[in-house]
This record gives C-alpha cells, sequence and structure tokens, in this order.
C-alpha cells in the first residue's frame, strides 16, 4: 500500500504529529479511518430520531388540527432564544475544532469551555420550558388537561414533544459533559495534536445534535402561528 | 511546532458569515410562520429548515472538503429515511 492516497484530507499536514496505531498506514488514514467511523454512527442516529419524525408525520397528517392548536401552546420565544444558542454554540465548536487544528492550546480550552456553556444554557432553558409546560397541564398523564378548544390529539402531540426534545437534551447533556471532559483534558495535554481527532469528532457530533434541533424547531414551535 | 492552517482551510469570518446566515434564516422562519401560506406553510419551513442544515454539514462539517465515502455515508443515512418516510406515508396517503 504505497500507492499516494488520492482522497483529499483537510487536515493532513498537521495530522503528522499525532501517535499513528499499528494498523494504520498513516496518521492521514487513520484520520479517514475515525472520521468514516463518526459518519457512519451519525447515520444511524439519523435513523433513530426518524423514527420519531415518522411517527410525528402520521399523526400530525390524521390530526392536523388538534397539532396547530397543541403547538400554540408552546412558547414560541423560548424556543427561538435556544434555536440562536444552539446554532452559536455551533460557531463556536466550529472555531474549537479550527483552534485545536492550528495547535493553539489555549483558544481551544476556551472555545470548547463556551460550547460546553452554551450547551449547558440551552438544558437550562429546556427546563424552565419544561417546569412551564408541566405546570400548565401539558405532561400527558394524570394531571394532563386541556380546554375544550383542543382535540384529542393534543395529548399526542405533546406525548411526541416531551419524547423528541427530551431525547435531543439527553445528546446536549451527553455533548456537554463530552465538551467539559475535553476541554479538561486540553486543557492538561502536552500533545494537543493527539487530540485535534478527537476533537474534530466531537464537532461532528455536535453540529448533528444542531441539525437534529433544526428540524425539531418549526415542526414543534410553529405550525400553529398564523391564524 | 506551529504549523501554518492549510490554505483551503476556512477562516472566523468565513465561519462568521455562515453562523451569520444560519441565525438570519431563524428569524426568517419565525417571520414566515406568522404569515398565513395555507399549506405552503410548513413547505416553507421545511425548504429553510433543509438550506439551515445543509449550510450546517457542509461548512460547520466539513462536508464539502471531507471523503467522497463520508458524503456516501450521510447521503445513504438520509436515502434510508426517504424510504422509511415514503412507504410509511404512501400507506397512510392512499387509506380510504
Amino acid at each position: 500500500m504505497s500507492q499516494p492516497d488520492p482522497v483529499p484530507v483537510i487536515a493532513a499536514p498537521h495530522a503528522a504529529d499525532a501517535p499513528v496505531a499499528h494498523q494504520f498506514d498513516d496518521a492521514a488514514q487513520q484520520r479517514n479511518a475515525a472520521t468514516l467511523g463518526m459518519w457512519i454512527f451519525l447515520a444511524t442516529e439519523i435513523l433513530f430520531f426518524g423514527g420519531m419524525f415518522l411517527a410525528y408525520t402520521v399523526y400530525r397528517y390524521r390530526f392536523p388540527e388538534d397539532f396547530r392548536h397543541a403547538s400554540a401552546h408552546t412558547l414560541i420565544w423560548v424556543g427561538t432564544i435556544n434555536t440562536a444558542i444552539l446554532l452559536l454554540s455551533s460557531f463556536t465548536m466550529v472555531l474549537a475544532v479550527r483552534a485545536s487544528e492550528l495547535r493553539n492550546r489555549v483558544a481551544a480550552v476556551r472555545l470548547l469551555c463556551a460550547t460546553a456553556g452554551l450547551g449547558a444554557l440551552f438544558l437550562l432553558i429546556k427546563a424552565f420550558e419544561y417546569r412551564h409546560e408541566i405546570a400548565e397541564g401539558l405532561l400527558p398523564g394524570s394531571l394532563f388537561h386541556f380546554g375544550p378548544a383542543d382535540g384529542p390529539a393534543a395529548r399526542l402531540f405533546f406525548y411526541i414533544y416531551f419524547l423528541m426534545t427530551g431525547v435531543h437534551a439527553l445528546h446536549v447533556a451527553i455533548g456537554v459533559v463530552l465538551l467539559g471532559g475535553f476541554a479538561l483534558r486540553a486543557h492538561r495535554t502536552r500533545n494537543l495534536a493527539g487530540m485535534a481527532t478527537s476533537i474534530d469528532l466531537l464537532g461532528l457530533y455536535w453540529h448533528f445534535v444542531d441539525v437534529v434541533w433544526v428540524f425539531l424547531f418549526p415542526l414543534i414551535y410553529l405550525i400553529g402561528r398564523h391564524a | 511546532m506551529n504549523p501554518d492552517p492549510a490554505p483551503h482551510s476556512p477562516t472566523v469570518r468565513d465561519y462568521a458569515r455562515i453562523t451569520l446566515a444560519l441565525l438570519t434564516l431563524l428569524v426568517l422562519t419565525v417571520a414566515v410562520a406568522y404569515m398565513n401560506l395555507g399549506v405552503w406553510s410548513t413547505a416553507a419551513a421545511m425548504l429553510i429548515a433543509v438550506i439551515k442544515a445543509v449550510l450546517i454539514i457542509l461548512f460547520f462539517m466539513h462536508l464539502k472538503a471531507a471523503a467522497p465515502l463520508n458524503r456516501v455515508v450521510l447521503i445513504a443515512g438520509f436515502f434510508w429515511l426517504a424510504i422509511m418516510l415514503t412507504l410509511a406515508m404512501s400507506d397512510f396517503l392512499s387509506r380510504g
């Protein structure tokens, strides 16, 4: 396998100082393999979330008016601010990946912390939103109560709402924990080069969670807004 | 060792532009939601969501510059999702 690799690799010039495991020809191949593994994981995540998007699609098709009324109960400004926070966190994340590739350790640590902070802020706001919704009687269960204007499928909307945003929030929480751990590791390590691929992959995960929210936001918050 | 960035690697300004575009699209999708577009309301919201997702995937997840195999994996993921949605909805849409 001495043929030159025709595949373009974005960080190949810097990957040279990462340790190479014995099963790989070189650092670039090792990095490509790791990146491919992450993309395969994300492809399974598309289908994992996809099942819930399918449930949403089927029931919204069956009960369009109930879904519209139920959606109007969600807090649109909270959802919009949280979307902006996640988009900004993707910005700090991509800058953290860039900083780690430029071997700028101080910037990488700060940007990882900033991303974790924005993720934690998202979760905090989401928690207040849940508390408000539970107090309003929107959590499916014995305390669930709705006005006469809301149809029977409003409960289904909120079941799907809590399921999808809950699973998404779990992904954000996992991301925040990983970001915090990575920031600590990057702060302590003498060899940031050895972490560059890991930070890149964490970035892929974080942006994917952002993409999921980009689709959740309009489907949950925006369908019942016009008269 | 402090290597220079690769010549084609995006600058902070490039990333800031993408972020600004994403935030603009967020404002746009909220504004569109308050207009009465009838059945086109959801289509407009989904179109904006797809544009936002494509921006994130191409520029933040670097798929534009990634190895072709990674693109195939992502497309396969969305293709299987499309199979699931299409077959399931072709059933629900064709029921009496």
